[in-house]
């Protein structure tokens, strides 16, 4: 009886014989002869209120938020969302016309949703284009400066995203230094701000392209020199040899770097509120309108799932790649 | 041959640069310059405009401490309400670090020590929190405080317990990868000089991986003090708002300079606190070779 309890026991290993106490009595033997003996508790018992949090603050408002969104609504009483928390009485009336308002007759959220893919893939596309140059500048060509212009690099982290936003749209107000510098070509008197999806998608690549350089960086800086001398002494140009050794062995990190831009700017909105209008909302600005209005719950937990979905991929991609990483080193 | 030589001669510079193998890398050096002034030079903007002694934030109107102390309502000193906001950001960032850091270091040495299936379904599901875009977690766990556990009040209590689940996992993946790179050999040395489990980790593990609790500390700090989704998803009443949060509802209004000072306030906590955790860190690795830019990027 003892023992099928102890299967059940999370940190049995995946051992099943010999018996367990015969185990037992080998492991004390091998605890008198080296002195290292651990209870079996004992490394658990130090993640238990790791596991609490995650359990209580993670695991729990997500099985919380499918329940309301495929809940339902009592509008009688101020629109207090009723949760279902049993599986058997999910009804999926909200989230289905929820999904139905992204693509079909009456898309409302179609265009918030083509604009966030269309933003986040340019956004993304320039972070990588421009955050690669930079990364290669700083990893392969500079010497002397290399540490000064890495905490350049690395500083806008430790600024805050909404403050650095915040003095773009000082920049960029009517009448400010931007107007007065792309005044010759014709933007004296551009409203910046009204909403135009260059200044969304600048003020993307702005706030997270720091996410992106650092490791592209981190890896070029890996790749050791006489590799690239191997590549030039078997013919290659400095050219080929970029494109076909220092490319390759940064894919990993580029990937990452990607990943790591494109999450947040997926669930961003605070860049649009700043920078642009209702007319460059995107499926953040979808989820923060919603749970400000009373008695939308089920529909922002709604939005929250499809949100969930759309980046799982790359969170997925992103888990496995740090896995895979952890077990090389 | 000679013609050659003078074709060679007669080329234009610009030719003659790109032609060259050994060519000084003129493109990227200006974009890389180019890129650090785009991405510094708005700040320090704000930064100056602080001190403006008009109401503007884009139009300088000369040198003044208004909006720092002067002006006895609308300066940072003296406005009751920003200074709420202050006081908030900093307890905030205080319970954060004091509930993450202990719990996160507790889960990265269990995770390291402690093989098998759970441990490994615990660290997914740390790691998933970890990449989660925050609007995702912060709107959860509105919904969570609001619907089912609605002992949880918004406001502190709900900011602090929001803040903690989305930075447990700094603590967790930074000791996590110290202990990778210790190994558990000090430790067995040890025990088998008599120490028990319980000593060895007091005594040995925990010195050897100070310096990554302290970059936790220092990074949860600084990311709590910047922090703006979660803190503005989980807000209650007014005096629950954080610096970030007058920010963002000051720049949807008619912000002051006294906005920019505010932010000022936050550029150089974090600063400091990762200025010092960095000085602090590179003193307790002494010994070990590394510089100064590679502990930057390890915290």
């Amino acid at each position: 009886m003892a023992r099928t309890s102890d299967a059940t026991r999370p940190d049995t290993e995946s051992e099943p014989e010999p018996p367990r106490r015969r185990a037992r009595r080998g492991e004390r033997q091998a605890a008198a002869e080296t002195g290292v003996w651990y209870p079996r508790w004992y490394w658990p018992s130090f993640s238990l209120p790791g596991v609490v949090v995650l359990a209580f603050l993670f695991v729990l408002p997500a099985y919380v938020v499918i329940s309301v969104a495929f809940g339902t609504t009592d509008f009688e009483r101020f629109g207090r969302a009723v949760p279902y928390y049993a599986p058997w009485w999910w009804s999926f009336d909200t989230f289905n016309q929820t999904l139905s308002q992204f693509w079909g007759p009456d898309a409302i959220y179609q265009d918030a949703l083509i604009r966030t893919f269309a933003f986040v893939f340019s956004a993304s596309a320039i972070c990588l284009v421009l955050g690669y140059s930079v990364a290669y500048f700083t990893a392969r060509k500079t010497t002397k400066y290399k540490g000064l212009v890495l905490i350049l690099l690395i500083s806008p982290l430790w600024i805050s995203y909404l403050m650095r936003i915040y003095a773009w749209q000082g920049l960029l107000d009517t009448g400010g230094p931007i107007n007065v510098l792309l005044g010759p070509f014709g933007f004296r008197e551009t409203d910046l701000l009204s909403g135009l999806p260059v200044t969304v998608i600048l003020g993307l690549v702005y706030g997270y392209i720091p996410f992106m350089i650092l490791p592209i960086y981190a890896s070029l800086d890996r790749i050791q020199e006489n590799l690239l001398e191997a590549g030039r002494d078997l013919g290659a140009s400095g050219r080929q040899t970029f494109w076909r050794v220092t490319l390759p062995m940064s894919r990993p990190a580029i990937l990452t770097g990607l990943v790591i831009v494109t999450l947040p700017m997926f669930g961003d909105y605070y860049t649009n509120d700043l920078l642009g209008s209702t007319r460059t909302q995107m499926f953040g600005n979808l989820i923060a309108v919603q749970n400000e209005l009373s008695g939308g719950k089920t529909r922002t937990a709604s939005l929250v799932i499809i949100l969930s979905v759309i980046v799982l991929v790359p969170m997925l991609y992103y888990l496995r790649e740090t896995r895979r990483a952890s077990e090389r080193a | 041959m000679s013609v050659g030589l003078e074709a060679a001669a007669t080329t234009t510079p610009a030719r003659g640069y790109f032609k060259n193998p050994w060519r000084k890398p003129r493109v990227l050096q200006g974009v890389t310059i180019g890129y650090l002034l785009w991405s510094l030079l708005p700040v320090v903007i704000a930064v100056i405009f602080s001190f403006n002694n008009g109401r503007s934030r884009i139009v300088w109107q000369g040198f003044s401490l208004r909006w720092w102390t002067a002006d006895p309502f609308d300066s940072i000193l003296h406005d009751p309400i920003m200074q709420a906001a202050i006081v908030q950001t900093y307890k905030l960032a205080i319970l954060v670090v004091l509930i993450t850091v202990p719990i996160g270091t507790l889960f990265a040495i269990a995770v390291d020590r402690w093989h098998g299936r759970p441990a490994r379904g615990a660290n997914f599901v740390m790691l998933l929190s970890f990449v989660v875009p925050e609007i995702i977690l912060g709107t959860s766990l509105f919904i969570l405080f609001t619907t089912l556990l609605t002992v949880v009040n918004l406001g502190t209590p709900a900011q602090t317990l929001g803040l903690a689940v989305f930075q447990v996992s700094y603590p967790a993946v930074i000791v996590r990868a110290r202990l990778l790179t210790i190994g558990p050999e000090y430790e067995e040395a040890a025990m088998d000089l008599g120490a028990t489990p319980n000593q060895s980790i007091r005594r040995i593990l925990l010195p050897l991986i100070s310096p990554a609790i302290l970059a936790s500390v220092a990074l949860v700090f600084a990311d709590v003090v910047d922090n703006f989704v979660t803190v503005n998803a989980l807000s209650g009443p007014a005096s629950s708002e954080t610096i970030a949060q007058k920010i963002y509802s000051a720049s949807r209004a008619s912000p002051t300079p006294e906005i920019n000072a505010a932010a000022t306030v936050m550029l150089i906590t974090t600063l400091t606190i990762v200025g010092v955790g960095l000085l602090l860190y590179r003193r307790l690795n002494r010994g070990q070779r590394s510089s100064g830019a590679s502990d930057l990027m390890q915290l």
